[in-house]
């Protein structure tokens, strides 16, 4: 680190400095919420909270996989697995008795969607971050999460381009838990991952940190009310995509070959103010509550570490992967299987299953792309 | 270099784009925007989704 660097960025913020960030970020989310409406002023706050709350508690969903692949830890499984529950508890009733106003995040099951998911599992391990992971990991200064950023978008908006082709490969018709039976069946199917994760890990996993207590409660409380704000699910990667496409479209691309961009919807929002889409203004929230977060703590000043050029590649090509294979399998961590399983989509176990599989790929190859040392 | 430069260069690129986009993208007006909750407002969701399947 240098002198000059030392100096400008204290170890720790000041009560001053502290109230400034604050009062700045307030003045951000209205000016959201007057220029482009209540509802977007407030999804920005719920990223934020987003961003808050994993980085806060330190909470994700590719490390717990990661500790239960190669230490047998089960406690984090366990508490992404409680946190889902949760928030089944509550949107199945409410998408049931709303179901105009309100919509889940379901998807088909498929050829496209089981491969994506395999490969989106093996991917996020390569960079230690999945969807929101990488946002958080961008947002607080990690190197790899900022370098894989720009790449994940760019493969988003790949896939998206494509995605008509993948899914004529072969997709089920969308099937949908719902009502309370589909509630019980989704709560007994979360328990029993749970029995089966405590059986295979090691002693000792079912006794959670309190750091992971706040973040089911957190975590869950944000995503019910990402519900109610926004009408769906809490996701990530539709938003990333979108970033690309516009940058295309303002440098005179067509994308009139795409069935998904040039479908009415798509072209609409492609032409409209990012800051009216649900899925980016979260996005945004979720790195501006990791910068801040990690400001805050003090965490900003640890250097970055340095890698081997082969390594570089490697994050690179693996963000292009996360972004492509994202949208072949409906979605990542959070939109696939925290939002997918918590509002009674089939397609959301389906990934899961082949996601956690890619995972253990995933963590092997790690060492061999110059990632970790080699054991 | 340490993190704070990464995340001072992340925070910039967003407020770049955004800037980029306030230029490129149609112009904002609150006064057609959804009411603050899709609960209890009476209309449909409308937004984009990575799980929504692809238009046929």
């Amino acid at each position: 680190m240098s002198q000059a660097a030392s100096a400008a960025i204290p170890s720790s913020p000041g009560a001053a400095a502290r109230l400034m960030a604050l009062v700045a970020i307030a003045a951000v989310v209205l000016a959201v919420a007057l220029f482009a409406g209540p509802r977007y002023g407030l999804l920005l706050l719920i990223g934020l909270g987003f961003g808050l709350t994993l980085e806060g508690f330190r909470f994700g969903f590719t490390g717990p996989w990661r500790r239960m692949i190669l230490e047998r830890d089960a406690s984090g499984l366990l508490a992404q697995l409680i946190c889902i529950a949760i928030v089944a508890s509550v949107a199945f009733p409410l998408l049931a008795a709303n179901g105009a106003e309100l919509k889940g995040a379901h998807a088909p099951i498929g050829v496209a969607m089981i491969g994506g998911a395999f490969v989106f599992g093996a991917a996020m391990q390569i960079v230690l971050g999945c969807g929101s992971g990488t946002l958080v990991n961008a947002g607080s200064g990690n190197a790899i999460g900022a370098v894989a950023l720009p790449f994940f978008a760019i493969g988003s908006f790949a896939g998206a381009y494509h995605l008509t082709w993948w899914t004529n490969l072969g997709s089920l018709p969308v099937m949908v838990l719902s009502g309370g039976q589909g509630l019980a069946i989704t709560l007994v199917g979360l328990a029993a991952v749970a029995g089966l994760a405590l059986m295979l890990g090691k002693r000792g996993s079912h006794r959670l940190p309190a750091r992971y207590w706040g973040a089911i409660l957190a975590l869950a409380g944000l995503a019910i009310l990402h519900l109610i704000v926004a009408g769906q699910p809490w996701g990530v990667v539709y938003g990333l995509g979108l970033w690309v496409a516009k940058v295309v479209v303002a440098m005179g691309g067509d994308l009139s070959g795409s069935a998904f961009w040039s479908a009415p919807g798509n072209q609409a929002q492609v032409a409209a103010s990012v800051l009216t889409d649900v899925t980016s203004l979260t996005d945004f929230g979720l790195i501006g509550g990791a910068a801040l977060m990690a400001w805050w703590r003090a965490g900003l000043a640890s250097p970055i570490g340095i890698l081997p050029a082969r390594a570089w590649v490697a994050v690179i090509i693996a963000g292009l992967v996360l972004g492509y294979s994202s949208r072949l399998a409906f979605g990542c961590n959070i939109g696939a299987f925290f939002s997918g399983i918590g509002t009674g989509s089939a397609h959301g176990w389906v990934w899961f299953i082949a996601a956690f599989a890619g995972s253990w790929v995933g963590v092997r190859l790690r060492p061999w792309l110059g990632l970790e040392a080699r054991k | 270099m340490i993190r704070a430069h990464v995340t001072v260069a992340m925070l910039a690129l967003l407020a770049g784009f955004i800037a980029f986009d306030a230029m490129a993208a149609d112009p904002l007006n609150p006064y057609t925007a959804p009411p603050m909750l899709a609960l209890g407002s009476g209309m449909a969701a409308a937004g984009a989704h990575c799980a929504a399947p692809p238009p046929k």
